[in-house]
């Protein structure tokens, strides 16, 4: 145009993103810091009228992004210290009250998600730890929006089983706890290996120990976008392919980086960082595995698949740590079953099966994600299932998550619907044993070689 | 400083498009900078303008309102994004 150096080109191919294909703000996520002198010794109401106060302001600046950029902002959401360490209890009362009453405060103000109901349990479980696995089942049922995490494994340290094993117990009583909606209280669960500090994206977000003050963390949705340069690329080979992908992604990360900007300078706090990955909802032309099927694997969970999302993760993170001088989070591409119309379509044909996506998720972030399955999957098996997945963080120095929901009442094959964003998904079958000797033993797999790099 | 938004008009062409938008833009002092219109396929219009809003009289998100109205009654998709979306994605 004759008054800007803007193309008409790339005013269309920008609005073609934002409407044909779906590109959109994930996540805006405020860090907050709990680790602060004057917030010791204040009762729960007034921790909940601090937080709701920060709360408003993010809410009106993300508005003010909105409405300035035309650009939409799906969630709203705030990460707090990990409680256990901001809050240490010996009992869990003080947990399930200041969640129920928060989550009364986040309805009130239109937070989407807090997280930080979080423990680190890698050498084993303190009082408060202990305090906080004996509230999660209420909290988790009780409330709508809080989310809960812990890390039970990482490449220093090793892994610990017995965690693991705790965190297994809790899962299958949180799913009973919320029989009713398809066992939807594990859904706000995550056990992490190498939890990261300034994820902006839920279950898992909390504001780590060495954050300072408040932050802001961005997570972009960009699987459409990335589609639609494959699609259009269609007879070029995969070295070439790839540096379409990277383009694309340095032009989606800057959108992010371009919101974190504003919002920290609106509100005065720190620009934290966006996070890379490739976030899919359950919408049409959203799908990651949409965007591994462009490339050109048959069905996802075919062979194929693991090296396309090889492909397609590096690509991503290398065009985006180019857009960006904040980069952070998970940054991989992520891989929700449930919230994924490609991935449950396949589990639904039979092509894509857990031991597939636990092999895809040691070239992406973020581990088995929205997993249905069975409702009798035993204590001892989901703690296997968790424990695989976490030794691949463990042992590729990366993270790796687990969100599993042991579906009450439901078998393979059947439906389990979980709402919203979280969207539904087929139950998985599962190799299920009553007892697992390997988890009945205990203890900690020990620290891989690598960690002694001093 | 100029405030400089990109106002991107699409849909099935037919009389009095032009008219609405600049009227609107007219009634609250937001001066038009640049202009690129086409009909694409005998039916398609497009438009693209640039605008200033720094003496405008309203805010964008009223702007955004004022257009919502129109676009109903004239059956047009109307966006409205600030320049810095477009710097950002396009330029180093």
């Amino acid at each position: 145009m004759l008054n800007s150096n803007l193309s008409i080109d790339e005013i269309l191919e920008t609005s073609n993103m934002l409407y044909d294909q779906m590109l959109d703000i994930r996540t805006l996520t405020m860090g907050i810091s709990l680790l602060n002198p004057e917030l010791n010794s204040k009762s729960i109401d007034q921790l909940c009228n601090f937080l709701s106060d920060l709360g408003k302001r993010f809410i009106d600046a993300a508005k003010e992004i909105e409405e300035e950029l035309g650009v939409s902002i799906v969630n709203k959401r705030i990460s707090i210290t990990p409680i256990t360490v901001a809050f240490p209890r010996s009992e869990p009362k003080f947990y399930i009250e200041f969640a129920k009453k928060l989550d009364q405060t986040l309805k009130e103000i239109n937070i989407d998600f807090l997280g930080g109901f979080s423990a680190f349990i890698t050498k084993g479980m303190s009082p408060q730890d202990r305090a906080l696995f004996s509230s999660l089942p209420e909290i988790l049922s009780s409330t709508e929006r809080i989310c809960s995490s812990c890390e039970a494994g990482n490449s220093k340290s090793g892994i610990n089983v017995s965690s693991i094993k705790e965190v297994a117990v809790m899962l299958k009583e949180t799913s009973l706890a919320t029989r009713e909606l398809d066992g939807v209280g594990c859904a706000k669960f995550v056990v992490f290996a190498n939890a990261v500090n300034d994820n902006p994206f839920m279950a898992g977000a909390f504001h780590g120990i060495g954050e300072i003050n408040h932050s802001i963390n961005v997570g972009i949705s960009g699987p459409g976008v990335i589609k639609k340069v494959i699609e259009r690329n269609e007879d070029c080979d995969l070295l070439e392919l790839a540096d379409h992908i990277k383009r694309a992604s340095f032009k989606i990360t800057r959108l992010g980086e371009l919101v974190g900007r504003k919002a920290a300078k609106i509100l005065d706090i720190r620009f934290g960082s966006v996070d890379l990955s490739l976030a899919p909802t359950p919408r049409e032309n959203d799908s990651v595995a949409g965007v591994l099927e462009a490339i050109g694997v048959p069905c996802v969970g075919f062979p194929g698949t693991t090296g396309a999302l090889a492909l397609l993760t590096d690509a991503v993170k290398k065009g985006g740590s180019m857009a960006s001088s904040r980069v952070g989070g998970l940054s991989g591409a992520f891989i929700p079953v449930s919230e994924d119309l490609g991935m449950i379509d396949a589990v639904k044909n039979g092509s894509l099966c857990i031991e597939k996506l636990e092999a895809m998720t040691a070239v992406c972030s973020v581990g088995l994600d929205m997993i249905a399955v069975p409702g009798t999957t035993s204590v001892d098996t989901l703690s296997s299932i968790i424990l695989d997945e976490l030794s691949i963080g463990v042992f590729t120095n990366k993270t790796t998550g687990v969100r599993i929901i042991p579906v009450p009442g439901k078998k393979e094959g059947d439906m389990a619907y979980f709402g919203g964003l979280l969207g539904y998904s087929p139950i998985l079958p599962v190799k299920n044993v009553k007892k697992s000797k390997l988890i009945e033993r205990g203890g900690m797999i020990p620290a891989p070689i690598t960690s002694l790099r001093n | 400083m100029k405030k400089r938004v990109v106002i991107l008009v699409i849909g099935e062409d037919k009389v009095g498009i032009v008219y609405n938008i600049s009227k609107i833009l007219y009634e609250n002092n937001i001066n038009i900078e640049d202009v690129t219109q086409k009909v694409l396929d005998t039916m398609i219009f497009t438009m693209i303008m640039l605008v200033d809003m720094s003496k405008s009289k309203i805010s964008i998100s009223d702007l955004r309102k004022e257009f919502e109205a129109v676009s109903k009654e004239i059956n047009v998709r109307i966006d409205l994004h600030h320049e810095d979306l477009f710097y950002s994605m396009h330029r180093v």
